[in-house]
């Protein structure tokens, strides 16, 4: 199925949920309103003619000095249909926040832990939101633009994982 | 669906397997609860090796990130650099010249070939058999070899720059390789000849780690991990990049999605990755190895010491480095792994604006606790095993 026709199929079913779509050397973005999400995911994968049964990547982007939002954008595929499609869903960064899709795919789990460590998106209904790459000291969430590069904390990994030693 | 175990003694056992466990394959830390010999719960932890690529690829230039991107999957390090500078030739809209994607080509089935060894040596030396483990790096050692004639370098190669490879293939290369590919089948069968049929091996791998085609698709599943239980997904046939669209070769698929068929689609893959390498070596054109387009490609050697221009258009893109046009794009290839993706956002300045890696390891370790839970404890080695997982790409 083309671009063209799947953002076609999409805006009909949800005229009220797209806000734009552009494509951009032959991929297609589609900008989802947050509330929406569940529902689009899940009309993107239970459509037979979509059919987007593959999340091959969900990820977080910081938009927060230009736009004042954190982007969640969701790379779907289906292997049946061989298309793809990418959905972006803008939040606001005073309240990051937005529904899960890991009632839809199951391998959203590890990808929504990733963006909530990297930059503190908490996905509503999550059943397991811990951090997942960084210590469990470790303070910050470290892909935000306002996030330093250099430096680094806690001082010593002994301090994270020793403690109890040290103490004594 | 299985539903999850309860408990029949009094106390339910909590482990530690790993982070320094031969058998996870790097830092991966397992907290598994045991009632007796049977896993009620495995929790992977992971995070030991993060280093932030992706934090740091925000502050380099397109053609800096090259090296890092290395550092992922370190067993495969031309599919690295490969996915990534797919990846930036889409967003500039640039073709790659003939022979360079040949050249693409042979090296990445190589690499397969590397990686899947590496994959063999180890899951058969986990699961006991030690013999496999030599033979399988004395071929390595032949690909490393080649490897070095190419790039110079054994492990962190760098060798595919953003439209191109670096330099053209080394006097020699053709007639290694050509030996290599003549003597690998051979040597596969006699891998094959250990464990394909060896009692032992089929019973620590025959019906263990069994995951469904739906539940496989579901949890993300890519690469022969997929295709062991049967999907036909294979991004060099859906989606056809540098090339391969020219090649034949056969997508071996399993059909239970134990580690045996895993096992057997990865013995399958390597001899289609030979065979590649073979029509590759035959219908490799002359030409130019890199495009030529000032501004973003880096001039010869040779231009660079013997022309004023090229040195000036060399020390414009090392210092000022190459601005795409503002746009994102996603770019994923067949990696021995999987499906590794690249998700560039771009703002028409120097620097990617934002990287995404979408490593295959990652997302094939998440179905492990699905796979285990519920089976003995020795099936985790065998899984982890089958599941070919690289920290370095996990953890980026």
């Amino acid at each position: 199925m083309d671009n063209e026709t799947i953002v076609t199929l999409v805006k009909n079913n949800f005229p009220e949920a797209i806000t734009g779509s552009e494509i951009f050397r032959n991929e297609l973005t589609i900008i989802v309103k947050k509330e929406y999400i569940t529902e689009i995911a899940g009309f993107m994968k239970e459509n037979k003619e979509l059919d987007f049964n593959f999340l091959s990547d969900l990820c977080g982007v910081d938009r927060v000095g230009t736009d004042g939002v954190f982007e969640v954008v969701y790379h779907l595929y289906s292997i049946y249909k061989n298309h793809r499609v990418r959905l972006k869903s803008p939040i606001a960064s005073n309240d990051p926040c937005i529904s899960t899709v890991t009632g839809i795919w199951n391998t959203a789990n590890w990808h929504e832990r990733e963006a909530y460590d990297m930059y503190g998106i908490k996905f509503d209904g999550h059943p397991d939101l811990r951090k997942i790459l960084t210590p469990d000291d470790f303070e910050g969430h470290p892909l935000r633009k306002d996030y330093p590069v250099d430096g680094r904390q806690p001082a010593t990994l002994t301090e994270i994982y020793r403690k109890d030693e040290t103490e004594a | 669906m299985t539903a999850i175990p309860t408990a029949t003694t009094t106390h339910l056992m909590t482990i530690n397997m790993g982070p320094q466990h031969p058998s996870t394959h790097g830092v991966l830390r397992l907290l598994l609860e045991l009632d007796g010999e049977m896993i009620i719960k495995a929790v992977p932890h992971i995070g030991f090796l993060h280093r932030g690529v992706e934090k740091l690829a925000e502050y380099r230039t397109y053609h800096q990130f090259i090296p890092l991107s290395d550092r992922l999957d370190y067993v495969a390090p031309f599919s690295n650099n490969l996915a990534y500078a797919l990846a930036v030739e889409k967003l500039l809209g640039m073709e790659v010249p003939e022979r360079a994607q040949h050249i693409r080509v042979i090296l990445c089935e190589l690499t397969r070939i590397s990686s899947h060894l590496l994959w063999l040596a180890t899951h058969a030396l986990d699961i006991g058999a030690m013999t496999v483990f030599f033979y399988c790096f004395r071929e390595r050692e032949t690909i490393y070899d080649i490897f070095e004639m190419v790039s110079g370098a054994r492990m962190n190669l760098s060798y595919i720059r953003v439209g191109g490879v670096s330099r053209d293939l080394p006097g020699g290369f053709l007639e290694k390789t050509r030996n290599f590919i003549a003597e690998f089948p051979a040597r596969l069968n006699e891998y094959e000849t250990l464990l394909t049929d060896n009692p032992i091996w089929k019973k620590r791998t025959v019906d263990v780690g069994v995951i469904s085609a739906e539940d496989a698709i579901d949890y993300g599943l890519s690469g022969s991990s997929l295709r062991g239980s049967g999907v036909n997904w294979d991004i060099r046939k859906a989606e056809p990049y540098s090339s391969y669209d020219k090649y034949h070769f056969t997508v071996p698929l399993g059909k239970n999605g134990d580690v045996y068929d895993r096992y057997r689609v990865r013995i399958e893959e390597m001899r289609q990755s030979n065979s590649i390498v073979h029509q590759a070596l035959n219908i490799l054109p002359r030409g130019d190895f890199i495009a030529r387009i000032p501004n973003i490609t880096l001039p010869t050697k040779e231009d660079v010491e013997t022309k004023m221009e090229s040195m000036i258009q060399h020390f414009k893109i090392i210092i000022d480095g190459i601005r795409p046009p503002k746009g994102e794009v996603y770019s994923s290839i067949e990696a021995p792994k999987g499906e590794l993706g690249f998700y560039i956002v771009s703002d028409g300045s120097s620097h990617p604006y934002r990287l995404k890696i979408r490593p295959p390891s990652f997302v094939n370790l998440e179905a492990l606790p699905k796979m285990v839970e519920g089976r003995l404890l020795p099936d985790v080695v065998a899984v982890i095993g089958s599941l070919d997982i690289v920290l370095g790409e996990i953890d980026r």
